[in-house]
């Protein structure tokens, strides 16, 4: 009776390591997704005038604009990272449109993976670009006092990043099942487009957010801006 | 009553109200974020991109506290720690 909200199915155990849905699906999202952006990228390449090139080339500045504009300088390694979660998480909610198929950002381990990278890169990135001590010192900037505050924010806004995800994706896919038990065929369809922009939205949202945190520890010496939740 | 049968009755009344109080404050704010931005946009068309982004990103933030309030429901309908087996 009760619905698998936090659980994940347990498809195959090989030996003792279980083969979830989960990664199933998020393995198969990346392998479409490769497979797409290679042709897209071939494309570019080969027929420079075709729609597939210039769908390749939107892609790009898109990506480009929005991490350049959120750190507010070009830097082509956060933008290959955030340009990836970008796409990881809207090609799930895309591919958590087929029928059967639940997306492997709603679940909360797979979530959390996602939000877990943010919160590693931030120190590395931050120690490459000031060096350990420097880093270090941000923690106790404009007051030693203000350590503790620093550290529950970097963890509450990776637990936030996390849960945002898998909630938004796993509510719409929750309210999509309600409706199709209640009503019937047709009736979910509306909700489904909702959830499907809501899911787009959220990738927009996970990659802004991942640049800003991100570009905080790049930025040498500026106050952190657009900090919190 | 028994005490299962007690901490079920709680856990579904607590649940309605965390939904129902969690989506009151996320509504207020997504409403006064609304607002704000069609200000915004009346009063700067050019801009309309960066306002634009911006609000969807404010909106995003703000009803993640409601999407907190939701898994905070669920976790007490389908997986309290509390109710043993439900």
């Amino acid at each position: 009776m009760t619905p698998e909200i936090f659980a994940d199915r347990v498809l195959v155990w090989l030996g003792p390591v279980p083969i979830t849905e989960t990664m199933i699906t998020s393995v198969a999202t990346s392998l479409l997704l490769v497979i797409a952006l290679r042709g897209l990228a071939r494309a570019v390449v080969r027929r420079p005038a075709s729609r597939s090139a210039a769908a390749g080339r939107l892609t790009f500045r898109f990506l480009h604009e929005l991490v350049t504009e959120t750190v507010g300088r070009p830097s082509p390694g956060l933008e290959i990272f955030a340009g990836s979660l970008f796409l990881f998480i809207s090609g799930a909610a895309v591919f958590g449109q087929l029928p059967g198929v639940r997306a492997p950002t709603a679940n909360l381990e797979a979530a959390s993976a996602l939000a877990a990278l943010v919160f590693l890169a931030v120190p590395l990135v931050g120690v490459r670009a000031r060096g350990p001590l420097g880093y270090i010192k941000h923690y106790f900037s404009p007051n030693p006092l203000l350590f503790p505050l620093h550290v529950v924010s970097e963890l509450s806004r990776t637990l936030a990043l996390a849960l945002r995800l898998f909630g938004n994706m796993m509510s719409g896919h929750l309210i999509v099942a309600l409706v199709v038990a209640l009503t019937g065929l047709i009736v979910p369809v509306p909700l489904m487009a909702l959830d499907l922009l809501i899911g787009l939205l959220q990738a927009y949202i996970f990659t802004i957010l991942a640049s800003v945190y991100i570009g905080a520890a790049i930025r040498v010496g500026e106050e952190e801006s657009r900090e919190e939740t | 009553m028994t005490d299962h049968a007690i901490l079920a009755l709680g856990s579904i009344i607590m649940a309605g109200l965390t939904m129902a109080i969690g989506a009151l404050g996320a509504a207020f704010g997504e409403s006064r974020i609304g607002a704000a931005g069609m200000d915004a946009l009346a009063r700067q068309p050019d801009e309309s991109g960066a306002i634009t982004r911006n609000q969807f990103v404010a909106l995003a933030m703000v009803e993640s506290t409601a999407i907190f309030c939701l898994v905070i429901a669920l976790v007490l309908l389908f997986a309290n720690p509390f109710v043993s087996a439900g």
